[in-house]
């Protein structure tokens, strides 16, 4: 069914950042867009300092920059000024320690002030910042900490004997490994003394626009993940989108409920908020529907950022479970992370007041690139228009050359390079970085489509990448795992639709000679999987085949398999040569 | 239905969903989602095979009460019994 178009009134409009998107469009500059940030004296960029001594400087260092929700109850808050002091006490932690620019500190940790810290911190003394998600098993942690040469990490007790300490001599690049508390075990030192006894004062070092500041991992479809290196300059780009596609300026109350272990968690959940003078709200437990809706509620909540996943979830328990809330303070409602249904957006404007503003962008973009603004009118189940600054088109190759498509033709979503925040490379994977342009395009790898009025709609992926609960999942890390245990000769991996996570994933395992498919393997697997890859990114579901569906070069046809699982056409299959058994 | 029975069918539907989980090894306060390393997917899969297995529907609002293994089977058991 089409959905009726949601029309902002002229009040909203006008209170919007953007209250003509074209306008503001013809006038914008990246140039212009820089001036707004203050820079090092002498030259040069520091996103840390934008974000807190920027703001400090300017007499605002009283206001509120972040309000931590604990698990248990309590609430700490931590003003700019004393933010600013906890990432110098963490940034003269880390030169005590031997760590100093270009070196790459991975955090992998729940929401603690710490990581805040740490993060800050880290950018302060010109060290990359590499945030790990922490519910990741050790497999896809140890390789991503060899693929970027890791120098120190940060981290609970738990998780490193749980996951990091049987390998950590394995990675000779790690010098460092920092566990928030007061124990640490063998090998680590614990942050809190350390923390306590260190300065509060740390110099900031004078870091080129370009040099590197945030290494953010993102799967492939076929081999190793790779790391998307963003600089400093990306700041700009944090700064003009967090104003434009969130609404946040100085005091504004937000709540962007992505983990930093994810690019939106640091982009929006760190960076952006702090550049713009935000207040942010941090909570440290996890999806709680009772606890969300006292969370909106109670800190007046003014800017939420949330995810499809969690709407659904929402959705789920009805809105009965939300109508002893008082939600008046909520101005903006925004989502990414997979594209959101129109049942959601339309269910934000009837629970909240306040449709949910879906917006899209990927980790080597580094920020938002298109998106529902507060003054736009809102087709749900379209991720909007491009911001100012953004120039996208949907592209198809007509064998030789690139073209633009018509109106409502299906094509790749391309950009043109430039923007602040755009990636500056894959660690260490020239080739495969220089495989997204093409004929002056950044080519996203999303299939979509644009209509007559210029909103852009997401069709699906245009490779095998899986997109479970907002999280990209490469199939080759999951078969790979599979592969590893002594009972799987083959793996094939594809995401399945659900309509809470958008999708779940699925393994077809072909088992070795003198193994057999039992309900007791099938359990044994998953498990072993979980193990290794942790939940986020092992399968759900996994079934046993006798063959799979291969081309005759070898490769298997994940493409096929699920075609056939959705009962679609099975398309081309003029290359495969064994089929599925 | 005795505590004890639920909380065998409790753990091992936990179990099945999580199967790098061994049962011996579960305290009764472990935190499913902190201590079991279960995600929200897992949690959601968990009351669905909960509620075939026992004929108890747990409203999403009251997921926080099957935290832990002992909160849930005390839980279930009110729910089994009124």
């Amino acid at each position: 069914m089409a959905w009726d178009t949601i029309t902002k009134s002229a009040a909203d409009k006008e209170s919007a950042a953007l209250p003509d998107t074209e306008v503001a469009r013809a006038a914008f500059s990246w140039d212009e867009a820089r001036q707004n940030l203050s820079g090092l004296r002498g030259g040069g960029l520091n996103i840390a300092y934008e974000a807190l001594d920027r703001h400090v400087l300017a007499g605002s260092g009283k206001r509120r920059a972040l309000r931590w929700l604990g698990s248990k109850g309590e609430t700490r808050d931590f003003s700019y000024e004393n933010l600013l002091r906890n990432a110098s006490k963490f940034a003269n932690v880390l030169t005590r320690h031997g760590i100093g620019q270009g070196d790459r500190l991975f955090s992998m940790m729940g929401r603690v002030p710490e990581l805040y810290f740490a993060a800050l911190g880290t950018l302060r003394i010109g060290a990359v910042f590499t945030p790990l998600f922490s519910a990741f098993g050790p497999k896809p942690v140890r390789m991503r900490m060899e693929i970027g040469e890791a120098s120190a990490l940060i981290t609970t007790a738990s998780i490193y004997r749980r996951k990091i300490a049987a390998w950590r001599a394995d990675i000779p690049s790690l010098k460092l490994v920092l566990i928030v508390g007061d124990d640490a075990p063998e090998g680590c030192i614990a942050l809190r003394q350390e923390l306590d006894a260190a300065p509060d004062t740390f110099d900031v070092v004078q870091t080129g626009a370009e040099d590197m500041a945030l290494i953010h991992f993102t799967s492939g479809t076929t081999g190793r993940p790779k790391g998307v290196v963003h600089v400093h300059e990306a700041a700009v780009a944090h700064a003009a989108t967090g104003r434009y596609a969130l609404e946040l300026k100085p005091g504004t109350i937000y709540w962007c409920t992505a983990d930093p272990g994810w690019v939106t968690g640091t982009s929006y959940g760190i960076i952006s908020p702090l550049l713009n003078g935000a207040t942010m709200i941090v909570d440290e437990a996890e999806y709680d529907l009772k606890r969300w809706y006292r969370t909106l509620e109670r800190e007046k909540v003014e800017v939420w950022y949330t995810a499809p996943t969690a709407i659904r979830m929402m959705m789920r328990a009805g809105r009965g479970a939300a109508s002893d809330h008082d939600f008046s303070h909520l101005k903006f409602l925004a989502s990414v992370g997979e594209p959101l249904n129109p049942e959601a957006v339309v269910w934000g404007n009837e629970v909240f007041g306040r449709p949910f503003h879906d917006n899209w962008w990927q980790s080597e973009t580094g920020g938002i690139m298109i998106a529902n603004t507060a003054a736009m009118d809102i087709k749900p189940g379209s991720m909007g228009k491009p911001l100012p600054g953004i120039e996208a088109d949907i592209v198809t190759s007509d064998g030789t050359k690139m073209r633009s498509c018509a109106a409502g033709e299906v094509g790749e979503l391309a950009l043109r390079p430039g923007w602040p925040s755009m990636m500056r490379a894959y660690l260490h994977e020239e080739a495969r970085y220089a495989k997204c342009f093409r004929d002056g395009w950044y080519l996203s790898g999303d299939l979509a489509m644009r209509d007559t009025d210029g909103y852009f709609w997401f069709v699906g992926r245009a490779d095998d990448l899986i997109k479970s609960s907002g999280h990209l999942i490469g199939p080759f890390e999951v078969e790979s795992a599979l592969i590893e245990h002594g009972a799987v000769a083959e793996a094939a991996v594809i995401g399945l639709p659900d309509e809470t996570a958008g999708e779940i994933v699925k393994a077809y395992v072909v088992l070795n000679p003198g193994r057999g498919a039992s309900d007791e393997l099938e359990r044994e697997l998953r498990g072993h999987a979980r193990k290794r890859l942790g939940p986020a990114v092992a399968p759900r579901e996994i079934v046993f085949r006798k063959s799979l569906p291969k081309t005759r070069s070898g490769k298997i046809m994940r493409r096929l398999l699920k075609a056939r699982e959705l009962g679609l056409p099975e398309g081309d299959i003029s290359t495969l040569e064994t089929d599925e058994k | 239905m005795t505590k004890d029975e639920i909380r065998t069918a409790f753990l091992e539907e936990l179990t099945q969903i999580a199967p790098d989980i061994i049962p011996a090894t579960v305290a009764g306060d472990d935190h499913l989602m902190d201590d079991l390393d279960l995600d929200s997917m897992d949690i959601l899969n968990l009351v669905t095979a909960v509620h075939k297995r026992l004929g108890v529907s747990v409203p999403e609002i009251d997921y926080p009460r099957l935290e832990t293994p002992d909160s849930a089977v005390a839980y279930l058991a009110a729910k089994l019994s009124g």
